[in-house]
């Protein structure tokens, strides 16, 4: 039972993070025999009212403590847990907290779900809530399953074997539009990480830093409805490439990614982390730019589900939401990055090894040509889906020639992208939100006026003019 | 003097220390630098060993490691070996159950009809040459469910052959022993029961040994495009972290099990050979 893992916070002999190769008993370790720990085991939370109270306390006593574990465990030691717990209750009407927290939730349909994930550190909010306890705190139990692409990811959201999945910020919008596959309404209550992408070359390629020297590479992006393909397109064709014709770009899996680099069956590819970062460790590549030197904060991927999921099951909805905004807030913070690159790095989540996974979530890392840069907003986590962000994204499907039908570019940035929702679940986790759900965004020194998204389409000389 | 067996079973194992030898002093590690690394030079892992092919003595202590606890479960994405190949078995036993159920009677009825085998024999030939990885999307679009899919393109694969075989077999009969039973008024079933099925026997489970090693190869294949669990899953997770000793690994399980599918169906084969 995953709610072990919910332990007594006043309790100095148990942890409360659960850090890779962590071996209090409840996590499964490699290899050696986990030994198990009978007080903890009984002092489990049995029933889901007890788990409710038991992850309240350990959210109230996490908080005073400021996450740092090692100084609760000290305090503790001085003073005990009873006197830690009445102390709290003299200032905090903790009995009223938990209550509210149960009432703010409401009953939950369903507290079993499944949710897909690609192993890439885009993820890292939807991964890390697992290992690091943020769905059981709003009384979930959530399965996590690794799938290998994103075709699969797709189809298996449309057919219902996951509640929801990690996805890419353009997929909800092709899937309701029915471009690549049948129409089927999704939501995207969140968006996961901002900038985190990079385009790679091949080390054969480290004197053909000028994109007009690229004519006739083969470049990977990991699946046609991706910003991966829009940025790289955008990309090129600002430089007087045209990416239908003097490029070829290929579909290629991001864990497939560096093994086609390596035998040379791609020359780069603007892919997700940690596949970057593991093309330079592995030597067979460099980094010849981070994305966000091409549009600064763009979103990359999105938490959804159908709206179908969200209709049925309104409160386990609400409760995942919270749990997913919470944990995108968490992994935001620098100084967490650290502890997280830790948890989500073993088989079961991105199976990789850890410095790659801190290089890319501290952004201090190797680029592969021999400099260490520093870069802190390499990856960024931000859950506000931006209506205009989905416009961009919209125009840049007329452009390139996955939508050919005239599209109303507002009604459906606000059907999908829930903009609205998300800032109300900001401000009710005690986070900042923006007012407007509108924004002017500027792509490579081009500004983006979401209220004319045809004229920004006529206004690039390389497109796919349909008419 | 040594029978022939002895001498071929020592001179196979020579050869497999001389392979195994030349590949490990092939595979010698490099020498790692350890002090005095720049920044730049741990973050670029130099202090880690390079990526190579790595030595059977690192595949003999990974699969040391792996079967020494084989039924591990570490969360829904980290299982044990013998956990992923029994999820493989049962796919591959499922789908392949199933398609005997269909192709063993159709076959029959295609090799006891001439009528029937040149009315069908057109679309078995369209269809048999079909990979079955190409069934995956129509099957994850109208099954709606991966786990089924998976089973299917199994069924798919393993159809063909059982069912050529049989029909193969059937027609292949003796038709004197076919007359004699004519002669004794045996009915159309009861021939088919007590006569052409023994007389075939022989030839449908050539079929059924040919579909087994089909599905066993078509599995990891499926496997590593839906993920989740199974032999192909922990093929492509192992794949992804570039960690070449678990794949070579893998790869040993893989040809293990086969043989071992292969050797179960040849011994059931031994059993029904009959002397003309």
């Amino acid at each position: 039972m995953s709610n072990k893992s919910l332990g007594d916070p006043y309790d100095r002999d148990v942890s409360l993070i659960h850090p890779r190769g962590c071996e209090c008993g409840q996590c499964p370790s490699h290899g050696g025999q986990a030994h198990s720990e009978p007080a903890v085991e009984a002092s489990a939370p049995q029933t889901r009212e007890e788990m409710m109270d038991r992850a309240v306390e350990n959210a109230i006593v996490r908080g005073i403590f400021k996450q740092n574990d090692f100084s609760r465990r000290q305090f503790l030691g001085t003073v005990g847990g009873g006197t830690l717990a009445a102390a709290l209750a003299s200032i905090l009407p903790i009995n009223a907290v938990k209550a509210a927290v149960k009432d703010s939730i409401g009953a939950l349909e369903k507290t079993r779900l499944t949710v897909g994930f690609v192993p890439i550190t885009c993820a890292t909010p939807i991964i890390m809530a697992h290992p690091m306890g943020f769905y059981e705190r709003y009384g979930l139990d959530v399965e996590l399953v690794k799938t290998a692409g994103w075709a699969i990811s797709r189809d298996k959201s449309m057919s219902g074997e996951y509640d929801a999945a990690h996805m890419l910020t353009p997929m909800p919008l092709a899937m309701t539009l029915g471009a690549g596959s049948s129409p089927k309404p999704f939501i995207m209550p969140a968006v996961e990480n901002i900038n985190g992408q990079a385009i790679v070359l091949h080390t054969d390629h480290k004197d053909k830093r000028d994109p007009k020297q690229w004519k006739g590479f083969k470049f990977g992006v990991p699946f046609e409805y991706s910003m991966h393909n829009f940025l790289l397109r955008y990309y090129v064709a600002e430089h007087g490439l045209d990416p239908d014709v003097d490029i070829q770009i290929r579909v290629v899996p991001p864990p497939e990614m560096v093994a086609n680099l390596r035998a040379g069956n791609l020359d780069g590819y603007l892919s997700p982390d940690p596949f970057n970062q593991r093309a330079v460790w592995e030597k067979v590549g460099f980094i010849h730019m981070l994305t966000r030197d091409i549009w600064e904060g763009h979103p990359c991927c999105a938490f959804a589900c159908s709206q179908e999921f969200a209709a049925t099951n309104p409160n386990t909805y609400s409760a995942l939401f919270k749990a997913i905004v919470d944990a995108t807030h968490y992994s935001a913070q620098h100084e967490n990055r650290k502890e997280i690159s830790a948890a989500i790095a073993p088989t079961n989540y991105l199976n990789q090894p850890v410095p790659v996974i801190e290089q890319v979530l501290t952004g201090r890392y190797a680029d592969g040509l021999g400099g260490v840069m520093n870069e802190p907003d390499r990856i960024d986590f931000d859950p506000f889906p931006w209506h205009s962000m989905a416009v961009w994204i919209l125009t840049q499907m007329k452009r390139w020639g996955y939508v050919e039908e005239d599209i109303d570019y507002q009604k459906i940035a606000e059907q999908v992208y829930l903009a609205t929702d998300c800032g109300n679940v900001m401000k009710d986790l005690g986070y900042e939100a923006p007012s407007a759900t509108y924004a002017s965004h500027t792509i490579m020194g081009k500004t983006f006026d979401y209220t004319k998204p045809e004229e920004y389409i006529e206004s690039f000389p390389i497109r796919r003019s349909s008419r | 003097m040594m029978s022939l067996n002895i001498r071929a079973a020592v001179l196979s194992l020579v050869f497999l220390v001389a392979a195994l030898g030349m590949w490990e002093v092939s595979s010698e590690a490099d020498v790692v630098a350890q002090e005095n690394l720049t920044e730049y030079e741990l973050l670029m892992g130099t202090n880690v060993q390079k990526a190579r092919v790595p030595p059977p003595s690192d595949v003999i202590v990974r699969a040391w490691q792996e079967l020494s606890d084989p039924f591990y479960d570490a969360g829904p994405n980290d299982k044990g070996i013998g956990i992923q190949l029994g999820y493989s078995l049962y796919r591959v036993l499922t789908g392949y159950l199933m398609a005997a159920m269909v192709a063993i009677p159709l076959g029959f009825l295609i090799g006891m009809s001439p009528l029937m085998y040149r009315a069908l024999n057109p679309y078995i030939q369209v269809l048999r040459p079909i990979s079955p990885l190409a069934w995956m999307p129509l099957a994850l679009f109208i099954i709606k469910d991966a786990e089924a899919s998976a089973i299917f393109v199994i069924f798919i694969c393993s159809i063909w052959p059982m069912l050529l075989n049989t029909a193969f077999g059937v027609a292949g009969v003796r038709s004197d022993w076919v007359n004699v039973a004519r002669t004794h008024q045996l009915s159309q079933l009861r021939t088919a029961f007590t006569v052409i099925l023994p007389a075939a026997a022989p030839t449908i489970l050539t079929g059924m040994r040919i579909s087994i090693g089909i599905a066993w190869l078509v599995i990891v294949a499926a496997e590593m495009l839906v993920g989740g669990t199974g032999i192909g899953y922990y093929v492509w997770n192992e794949w992804n972290n570039l960690d070449l000793t678990s794949v070579i690994f893998s790869i040993l399980m893989i040809g293990l099990v086969g043989m071992l599918l292969d050797l179960g169906l040849s011994a059931l084969t031994r059993l029904i050979q009959y002397q003309e």
